[in-house]
């Protein structure tokens, strides 16, 4: 584990410089650990694939305080249980208004749209981190069969709880926002709550299985506005 | 209950506090006002606590009217605000009375100008915080600018009555924003050309592309000599990034919790305000100084904002 400033106000956590099952580990226990006992000085934390951004308010906590705190906290690190990692089935209705770039996205990679929905659909992916916008998973997993590049342009608006691909990555726009993403299909659920807890659907370390769903069961379970 | 009436909302003007902590495990960013020193400032002069929400005006700012009588004061730039016919400078407080209004312009000089008034801005709270994120639409009124026709709350006061005060001239000359913006490296430093000397010797200009989400930047490119893929990681307020074309971007209060571009440097927190202010078209500079020294700035700015 390393630690360096990323600026006047905040530490990066570096487990390595790969997306693994086995630095999502440390970076899910890291997480939990700071959480558990540094909440008092900590502003914030930013974990990703390796990483975990630690901020603070530099006029009442020391950085080099905190940077001790950390490497203290990585002793325990092994002996915080991973906790039952929880799945969560998602219905997509792929194609059509809901997955406007579906076809497009078959035909970069010479499948039929229904072959792209079964790959999409039959995989078990991992929640490395939620990141972007509020509620937003990086989700792994996702067959190389799909991958395809980013829109050389990005969306200025795209529909909450689209289920996009980017590069090698799937994801789901929680919220209304730009994304550069190869959107598919369209999820009914919402994936952030900001008047309620938990705040998200998906947190770090979930599993997530994606379902395909029709439009007329989409209206019917539509959670968004 | 006392109310702002918008007759005129400005360019681009939001409810803002000291920003929303604790949520960027969940993508949540911070938000929260553009130059937090006149914010606080602001708060200071009236009494208010100094998170207390203020209006943030952007470049052009609008017309208010009060139904009841209060304290107000404008913070940050000079947006020639006229009250009763007459000029109203900033850092100044004044009553005004049910009925009155206060019309503001362009700004004089930079990008920010805070509207601040006795109680503070009441909206409901998004975990914890009145403070608007325009991108995904949360907090603030309705997550979104304000529009002719709306109507703010102002928070009930609690507080026996505050005694006037004013900045010392010295005290707001020295917190005045700069165009030399203190940087120390980013996790990414070492990626680029002589550790990113060309980061320190040129000038930028602020392009339009430009919002409280980040400054997109033109000036001398930063090249990247090192070929490795970045993996997404945290991003802190004030960092530098250099996507391909070289284009520096200082990502800013709405910033993404997360992202996939090296990150050359960071600006200090003391300077952040400057970033606040910095309008399309002005130019800057990056000092580098080293972490001592940025410490050292920011602990000086909060004696100055502590002084009267």
């Amino acid at each position: 584990m390393h630690i360096q400033f990323a600026s006047d106000h905040s530490l990066m956590v570096s487990f390595g410089d790969e997306i693994s099952e086995s630095s999502h580990r440390q970076v899910l226990r890291m997480t939990e650990l700071l959480q558990q006992h540094l909440r008092s000085k900590v502003r914030n934390l930013h974990p990703a694939y390796s990483t975990i951004l630690v901020s603070y308010n530099p006029l009442t906590t020391d950085g080099a305080e905190v940077e001790r705190a950390i490497h203290h906290l990585a002793q325990q690190i092994d002996r915080v249980p991973s906790p039952e990692p929880r799945t969560k089935e998602l219905p997509v209705c792929y194609g059509n208004e809901s997955g406007p770039d579906l076809s497009e996205v078959a035909a970069l990679r010479g499948l039929t749209p229904e072959d792209v929905i079964q790959i999409h659909s039959s995989a078990d992916y991992l929640v490395y981190f939620l990141g972007f916008t509020p509620g937003f998973p990086y989700l792994g997993g996702m067959s190389e069969r799909i991958a395809v590049p980013r829109l050389a342009t990005p969306r200025k608006q795209v529909p909450a709880g689209s289920v996009a691909i980017g590069a090698n990555q799937t994801g789901i726009y929680p919220v209304s926002s730009p994304g550069g993403w190869r959107i598919i299909g369209r999820t009914p659920r919402r994936l952030f709550f900001p008047e309620r807890e938990p705040l998200t659907l998906l947190q770090m370390g979930d599993r997530v299985r994606f379902f395909p769903i029709s439009s007329d069961q989409f209206q019917h379970w539509n959670e968004h506005k | 209950m006392s109310h702002i009436h918008v007759i005129s909302p400005g360019f681009v003007t939001t409810v803002q506090d000291l920003g929303r902590y604790g949520y960027a495990h969940l993508g949540v960013s911070a938000s929260g006002a553009a130059d937090r020193l006149s914010l606080r400032m602001g708060n200071a002069l009236l009494g208010n606590p100094e998170s207390a929400a203020a209006l943030e005006m952007t470049l052009a700012g609008g017309a208010f009217e009060f139904d009841s009588e209060t304290s107000v004061v404008f913070t940050g730039s000079d947006f020639n605000a006229q009250f009763e016919g007459n000029s109203v400078p900033p850092y100044v407080p004044f009553r005004v009375r049910a009925g009155q209004a206060v019309q503001c312009g362009a700004t004089r000089s930079g990008a920010r100008c805070y509207l601040c008034v006795r109680g503070g801005i009441e909206v409901p709270l998004v975990l914890g915080s009145a403070s608007t994120h325009l991108m995904t639409g949360l907090g603030g009124l309705e997550g979104r600018a304000l529009k002719k026709g709306d109507l703010l709350k102002i928070g009930n006061v609690t507080t026996k009555a505050f005694q006037t005060r004013l900045f010392d001239r010295d005290v707001l000359s020295r917190l005045m924003p700069q165009k030399v913006l203190r940087i120390t490296p980013g996790p990414q430093g070492n990626w680029f050309r002589d550790g990113g000397k060309s980061l320190f010797q040129g000038t930028y200009r602020v392009t339009e592309e430009s919002n409280r989400m980040g400054l997109r930047l033109h000036g001398p490119p930063l090249e990247q000599t090192y070929s490795g893929q970045m993996l997404t990681e945290g991003v802190s307020l004030g960092a530098v990034q250099a996507p391909k074309s070289g284009q520096p971007i200082l990502l800013f209060v709405e910033h993404q919790t997360t992202g996939g571009y090296p990150k050359i440097a960071n600006v200090i927190s003391a300077d952040l305000h400057s970033v606040g202010q910095l309008r399309p078209r002005d130019e800057v500079r990056f000092e580098l100084v080293s972490m001592e020294h940025a410490l050292s700035l920011l602990r000086e700015q909060e004696r100055l904002l502590g002084s009267s």
